[in-house]
């Protein structure tokens, strides 16, 4: 019966998508909707060939973790994270060397299509296949029950993966509303909120059947990205589309209002996406990883309300000297330093879960990348307080200082806790007995931590210099320096830049190599994948 | 009175008061007497059930139920 209702609903969004494909007002919805007219009808003559077939007795074996979407959620994640990455490297060359942007790929590869195509990348499809991945392992473990909703966990990764194909095409296509970190259109925000409620649904309802009493401290964390995602989206993505047949759409708030909507938005998509949803993360990997519990209880639950009362109200700090009130930017920067303290409680619960164990830093590699990863953390909460506070801000904001700041944090924070719990998930999911090489972990380490030093020292430089050059006048108080003259004088610090995301990018494909190979070659702890009947 | 004007005076006092005492109250919470042994049982949980979730109650021993009234 229920395929009979899935074949109508797909053969009505076909036929939607068919008529969209013809009456498409711009080229960004015409691929959209041949994309999705592609999507659905494949599933349509999925679900055909399958109906009548006498269901499989049993159905999911409530006796057992759903870790299958999480082996393919980890699979996505590094898929995604090197796309993201040789994105980012290109257009960092791009920066440093113009000719880059080719004649014949004018309006579709130039930067400017491509930076939203990597941040985009990066963020949401890298960082959201991790969350997702890691967010459906940890509250299956931490709650001792099986994820609940059964292949609900399946359409939320293929409709996340269907989201991160659509925003990506419609950023080269010209399909975007122009909104940092929000840039896609009407049409994949609906899409996105059908999957981020189901998800919501999965996890919440994992979290309601779960068999320990208590919700183990990452499960909150988890849950407020999830929540807090849910609303920024729908507050920022408040549009009225022009037509029905075409991606442009005019945004409901007006003005200074709009500009506030979105930095609050922009900003709590670092707070709750970057922070919280990772925090989640660290608070189960690093436990696991050290073998210890997490170094204070109490502490945590004190992190996780401070931070989550603070970083709401951090979000005017993008707008000093603007034509927001005086009185508003200043409560983002206060609220901003204020943050400083949750922020460094959870690095230094992080940090001192290794309290007693620290000689495995000299042997594990994967924690040596957790920590760092924390470490990082705790350096670019401190960075991004001081960078709120107005007379600082008046000399980094719109230069490469904030590039720098954002990539601390990215790369040294959410990208080296994603590859530990990469490295940690990979041997219990395809239960192997250890990693392939650890030899390559330390490369895939010393790589990314010295690529990232060349990408926020040189960006350091240049956005410092930048701002300086930007600001400086003569005896008659003329401006000295044209815009012109500091791209010029950017260039060597582009091209290291550049270069460190080459070995930021060299390490994530040898941990590409490494974790394939864990797969294939490590000894196995099991037969199969299977969990073994034992036969008396 | 403007709905702006409203909302601001509402902010400014009674909802600032109701989310800093649930703050404090929530801070004052985590070390209430006895949470030490509480937390120490919950911040083990990662270590717990790695491999399969928890049996089904119905399945699982009577000596597990906490409350086992013969």
């Amino acid at each position: 019966m229920s395929n009979y209702i899935k074949l109508i609903a797909l053969g009505l969004v076909t036929l939607f998508a068919m008529i969209g494909t013809n009456y498409a007002r711009d080229l960004a919805y015409q691929v959209h909707a041949i994309i999705v007219m592609l999507v659905a009808g494949g599933l349509f003559l999925y679900t055909l060939r399958h109906t009548g077939e006498a269901k499989p007795a049993g159905g999911s074996p409530q006796n057992e973790y759903f870790d299958s979407v999480v082996r393919a959620g980890v699979i996505a994640t590094a898929f995604w994270g090197v796309v993201g990455f040789l994105a980012g490297t290109f257009i960092a060359f791009q920066l440093a060397f113009p000719g880059l942007n080719f004649e014949w790929a004018q309006g579709f590869a130039n930067f400017g299509r491509l930076r939203p195509l990597h941040t985009s990348a990066v963020i949401f499809a890298f960082g959201g296949n991790a969350l997702i991945a890691t967010s459906f392992y940890v509250v299956q473990r931490t709650s001792a029950a099986r994820l609940w909703g059964g292949n609900l966990a399946w359409f939320v990764f293929w409709g996340y993966q269907l989201f991160i194909v659509l925003a990506a095409t419609g950023y080269l296509f010209g399909g975007t509303q122009s909104k940092e970190y929000a840039e896609p259109e009407w049409h994949v925000d609906l899409w996105l909120t059908i999957v981020w409620v189901a998800y919501l649904a999965v996890f919440l309802g994992t979290v309601i059947k779960r068999k320990e009493p208590h919700i183990y401290v990452a499960n909150w964390f988890y849950l407020a990205f999830i929540v807090t995602v849910a609303m920024l989206h729908l507050v920022n993505n408040m549009t009225i589309p022009v037509s029905i047949w075409g991606s442009k759409s005019v945004i409901v708030w007006s003005g200074v209002q709009d500009a506030m909507v979105q930095w609050w938005y922009g900003h709590n998509a670092v707070g709750f996406f970057l922070t919280a949803g990772f925090l989640g993360m660290m608070y189960y990997f690093v436990p696991k990883q050290a073998e210890r519990p997490v170094f204070s209880y109490k502490l945590s639950i004190i992190h996780f309300w401070a931070l989550i009362f603070l970083y709401i109200w951090a979000g005017p700090h993008h707008l000093h000297y603007t034509a927001l009130p005086d009185w508003a930017s200043t409560l983002g920067m206060v609220f901003s330093i204020v943050l400083w303290m949750p922020s460094w409680g959870g690095m230094i619960n992080g940090l001192m879960t290794l309290s007693g164990a620290w000689d495995k830093l000299r042997t594990d590699p994967v924690i040596r990348m957790m920590v760092i990863s924390i470490g990082f953390y705790g350096m670019s909460t401190f960075e991004g307080p001081m960078m709120s506070i107005r007379a600082v801000n008046s000399l980094s904001h719109y230069t490469d200082w904030t590039i720098g700041h954002v990539h601390s944090g990215a790369l040294g924070w959410n990208g080296m806790i994603t590859f530990g719990a990469l490295y940690f998930l990979v041997p219990v999911l395809w239960k192997r007995e250890r990693l392939y090489s650890l030899s390559l972990v330390s490369w895939h380490f010393w790589l990314a931590t010295i690529g990232i030093i060349l990408y926020a020292a040189s960006m350091w430089v240049t956005g410092i210099m930048e701002g300086l050059m930007w600001r400086e006048v003569d005896a008659n108080g003329f401006l000295v320096n044209s815009f012109a003259d500091t791209v010029a004088a950017k260039k060597p610090m582009n091209i290291v830049r550049g270069l460190g995301g080459v070995m930021f990018l060299s390490g994530a494909l040898i941990m590409c190599y490494n974790l394939w190979m864990t797969v294939r070659r490590a000894p196995a702890k099991e037969a199969s994948l299977t969990v073994s009947v034992p036969a008396e | 009175m403007e709905i702006y004007t409203l909302l601001r005076e509402f902010a400014d006092s009674w909802m600032l008061l109701f989310l800093f005492s649930f703050f404090t109250l929530v801070v004052i919470w985590a070390f209430r007497p006895g949470s030490t042994a509480v937390y120490e049982d919950t911040a083990s949980i990662p270590f717990r059930h790695v491999d399969a979730p928890a049996p089904d109650e119905a399945e699982a021993t009577p000596a597990a139920h906490k409350e086992a009234r013969t």
